[in-house]
């Protein structure tokens, strides 16, 4: 078969393997179709894993267990005690860290040799092309239709093969996209289906077990690209139903008429979200933030703007000093506070004379969740107030994603 | 002839994996499916009754779209039909579904 990664590297190029390597390679490297050669390869590949979870998981640790010398990380997420069920590159003693952290805890404890770069941050239009441009094969393991495009998209624009698994309950799929010769994602998929369609989340769920068989197969077609051995699944869907335990491979043709891989009217990457007729997120995690140093707005709601934490935050840290109100119950108060002057929303009205600042100071108002806040707000506009924000989300957000040591209740 | 049937539309069919059905081509095929499992109806086509460009239907390991005669293509009694849905998971908690 051809080659399907450039190796402009010959074996004399190709970085030597210390004797600690060949010793913990020995069961490779005694494989001819693996070898010495074949395990330079490994240790000079460089390999990116879209997502860390389900997927993510078990196909980055077999591919630092493999001798990939390079694992890139692609993830904004913080880990879960609901991502263990099968997310297995986590542990109970990370829930709570970023999932980049964390994988990389697990993936250096089982291969110290092996080089692991984090990208803490969501994939997106505006990144992907620079992320992908250092690695030599993409995996896919991502969980929305939009990242699924993009990666697509990216692949065939970056000529990067992506080694794709998806799952769903007892079913998975993999294949091998974006080759020069095969066929890529939108020969499959031309269009993503509307969200009305998708099914809701009280329908979802996934046999913790399914991404694991997916992911490894995953990591077994990377592993098959970087040494050119065997048949990757180019042109090949295989369908895993694991109830059944059936595998099946259907073919996939390349569509002369594709947009990304055929006509190549696909120039740059595109707006995902519209594409899958997604609203644009209200609300974005703590990482976003971290890495693109902006957050998106969220509504004004009656004529009070609404302040995410993370917006809040980022207020604070740049020196503003807005006057925080806490506006929940004394007996709240007692459990956890944020440092603000408490006055309970049923009483704002009848002692809004104790607050002696300027009616046009900058006050952000909270409570646990953002809704006697929200009351609170209006209360303090009417009574001659101008600068008035709520904090959504409360307090429970804060705890949630600021200042994870505050307890919740 | 069997209709294989994807975990997510199983929904819509009585939790059925496969389904039996006659027909004597690919359209006829799907049509008693249809006919069986009417809620299968607005997953499979499109308002004006064409199949959704998201849902790949395969007779045998064939993708019917590139066949020659499409979805008018003939079908014997040992033939499978499969339908081959998008699904986008990897972490299903936090993705797709729940938007």
């Amino acid at each position: 078969m051809n080659a399907i990664l450039e190796q402009p590297e010959t074996a004399t190029e190709l970085p030597k393997l210390s004797n600690e390597e060949i010793a913990r390679y020995s069961r490779h490297l005694i494989l001819p179709e693996v070898g010495m050669e074949g395990q330079q390869k490994l240790k000079a590949a460089k390999v990116l894993c879209v997502g860390t979870g389900g997927l993510g998981a078990p196909m980055a640790l077999y591919l630092a267990a493999a001798g990939v010398g390079t694992i890139g990380l692609v993830d904004f997420d913080v880990v879960d005690e609901s991502n263990l069920q099968r997310q297995i590159i986590h542990s109970q003693a990370t829930v709570g860290m970023l999932k980049v952290d964390s994988a990389e805890v697990m993936l250096n404890g089982l291969n110290k040799n092996t080089k692991i770069v984090k990208h803490n941050t969501m994939l997106t239009s505006a990144n992907a092309l620079e992320i992908f441009k250092d690695y030599d094969v993409i995996a896919d393991g991502t969980d929305n239709f939009q990242t699924r495009y993009l990666v697509n998209d990216a692949c065939v624009l970056t000529g990067k093969p992506n080694a794709y698994g998806s799952i769903f309950r007892f079913e998975g799929q993999a294949s091998v996209f974006a080759t020069e010769e095969g066929p890529c994602y939108r020969c499959l998929y031309p269009e993503p289906p509307p969200p009305g369609l998708v099914p809701s989340c009280a329908e979802g769920g996934v046999l913790g077990i399914l991404p694991g068989l997916v992911g490894v197969i995953q990591a077994t077609e990377v592993i098959k690209l970087i040494l050119g051995i065997g048949e990757p699944l180019i042109g090949r869907l295989l369908l895993v139903d694991a109830l059944g335990m059936s595998f099946r491979t259907l073919k996939l043709r390349k569509n002369p008429e594709c947009p990304a891989c055929g006509t190549h009217e696909i120039k740059e990457l595109i707006d995902y979200d519209q594409f899958c007729g997604i609203p644009k997120a209200t609300e974005v995690g703590p990482l976003e933030v971290a890495s693109h140093g902006a957050v998106a707005e969220l509504p004004v709601v009656d004529g009070i703007p609404q302040l995410s934490v993370e917006q809040y935050k980022l207020a604070l840290d740049a020196g503003e000093k807005p006057f925080l109100l806490d506006v929940r119950e004394p007996h709240e108060y007692a459990i956890v506070d944020i440092g603000a002057p408490l006055i309970p929303v049923g009483q704002l009205a009848s002692r809004i004379g104790e607050l002696t600042i300027p009616k046009n100071t900058e006050i952000v108002v909270h409570c646990k969740s953002g809704a006697r806040s929200q009351r609170a707000a209006l209360i303090l506009k009417e009574n001659g107030f101008t600068n008035v924000s709520n904090l959504a989300g409360g307090i429970l957000a804060w705890a949630d994603r600021i200042d994870k040591s505050l307890p919740k209740y | 002839m069997e209709i294989h049937i994807p975990t997510p539309l199983r929904t819509y069919t009585d939790k059925k994996e496969t389904v039996s059905v006659d027909g004597a081509t690919v359209a006829e095929g799907l049509a008693a499916l249809v006919a069986a499992h009417p809620a299968m109806q607005q997953h499979l086509y499109t308002a004006e009754g064409k199949l959704r460009s998201f849902v790949n239907v395969y007779l045998n390991d064939d993708d019917v779209r590139y066949l020659p005669g499409k979805e008018e293509t003939a079908v014997s009694a040992t033939d499978e039909l499969t339908i081959i849905p998008s699904i986008a998971g990897g972490t299903p908690s936090a993705g797709c579904c729940c938007r």
